[in-house]
């Protein structure tokens, strides 16, 4: 038999896994072939250098790592509730609402990109709130959702409206 | 008596949170280590650890023991790992394994006296380039190589989570192994076969 075709088999002989008829062909070969011989040799010697690289320890977190994970995933997820909540959506149609007031004069092109800033900003706060994984300010949301959320963002576009203009001729 | 791992599954599939945990305690190290073999760094071994227990848990209404525990497993994580490695997430070492051993560098021709000086710094640098020269096999090689080495698996199941078969395994492993054996001939070579004659060589 040739050495291509030993090749193959020559793992699995050497693994000890080969049957009885393919370690009979493989030992008749290694006793013809000097070259075969070498290489079973130097495989053997590999795996031997390949078992001296030591396994490495798992840091110590990674149990409570995972545990968080898994514990955040079981949450329901904001979206989940916050979407359907009459409240959320009678203050962003308020925001809408103070957005195109307030803007009243403003190019409508500006107005609109100023209103999606806008909710995206509170947007962000609300999904911040859940990073910080207070039980506390999670029930108690509803209290926070009521008030601070809807109208500070508003305040400030307020506020900022008369003197900015850097980031709004940008976009338009 | 001990629960399979299967019966353990099956237990977290039910809802028994303990079983997963004693699944995690069991799988968590050897997965780490497979996955430390296949991407860069443990760091980002690690990530890929934890998305693979992620996802074993996130399934486990669905589960159903059509496998070994392992196989499913480890069919996950090779998927994951390959995905990331793919995606070039995890770029593979490119540091100096091939330099050293092209060129005959006098760091590996042991032992000298100032070899011997620092025993442990040529473990790290053996250990270093093994891993190195495993990095640089192609991924799918890569898999063949650690679970058949490193996890004592059989053709059936390793053929299994590659998603190939024994017989195209074997020639995988065997291409695998034939250029690890030549990537690590310094470390790999009978020590006859080198020239005679060089006084170092004699201190021993
Ligand atoms: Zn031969």
């Amino acid at each position: 038999m040739s050495c291509e075709k030993i090749s193959n088999a020559l793992i699995a002989y050497l693994d000890g896994r080969a049957s009885s008829d393919e370690r009979f062909v493989i030992e008749a070969h290694l006793k013809l072939c000097a070259a075969c011989q070498e290489r079973a040799e130097e495989f053997r010697r590999l795996w031997q250098v390949m078992s001296e690289v030591p396994a490495v320890e798992p840091s110590p977190a990674f149990d409570a790592r995972l545990r968080q994970r898994i514990a955040e995933a079981a949450k329901p997820k904001f979206w989940g509730w916050m979407l359907p909540a009459p409240r959320f959506a009678v203050s962003v149609a308020l925001l809408v609402a103070l957005s195109i007031w307030v803007g009243g004069r403003r190019p409508r092109s500006v107005n609109l990109q100023n209103m999606a800033a806008n909710s995206e900003e509170q947007f962000r706060m609300i999904k911040d709130l859940g990073v910080l994984e207070n039980y506390d300010v999670l029930s108690n949301f509803d209290a926070l959702s009521d008030l601070p959320a809807s109208t500070q963002p508003a305040q400030d576009q307020q506020q900022k409206r008369p003197s900015d203009s850097p980031g709004s001729g940008s976009g338009a | 008596m001990a629960r399979s791992d299967v019966q353990l599954m099956l237990d977290v599939k039910a809802g028994d949170e303990l079983s997963f945990e004693m699944l995690l305690h069991k799988y968590r190290k050897p997965l780490v280590n497979f996955l430390c073999r296949m991407v860069r760094d443990q760091a980002a071994a690690e990530d890929l650890a934890q998305e693979v227990f992620f996802r074993v848990y996130r399934a486990r209404k669905e589960y159903s023991p059509s496998a070994k525990f392992t196989t499913w497993l480890f069919r996950i994580a090779t998927n994951l790992a390959l995905n990331a490695i793919r995606d070039g997430r995890y770029r593979q070492m490119q540091i100096s394994i091939d330099a050293p051993a092209a060129e005959d560098e006098p760091a590996f021709q042991l032992p000298s006296r100032e070899a011997r000086a620092d025993d442990r710094l040529i473990e790290r640098e053996r250990n270093q380039m093994i891993r190195g020269a495993i990095l640089t096999l192609p991924e799918k090689q890569r898999a063949a190589v650690v679970l058949h080495k490193y996890h004592d698996m059989d053709y059936a199941e390793i053929g299994k989570i590659l998603g190939c078969s024994e017989s195209a395994l074997k020639s995988l492993l065997f291409r695998a192994y034939e250029t690890l054996r030549v990537q690590l001939a310094l470390l790999v070579a009978r020590p006859a076969a080198q020239p005679a004659g060089e006084g170092k060589r004699h201190e021993l």
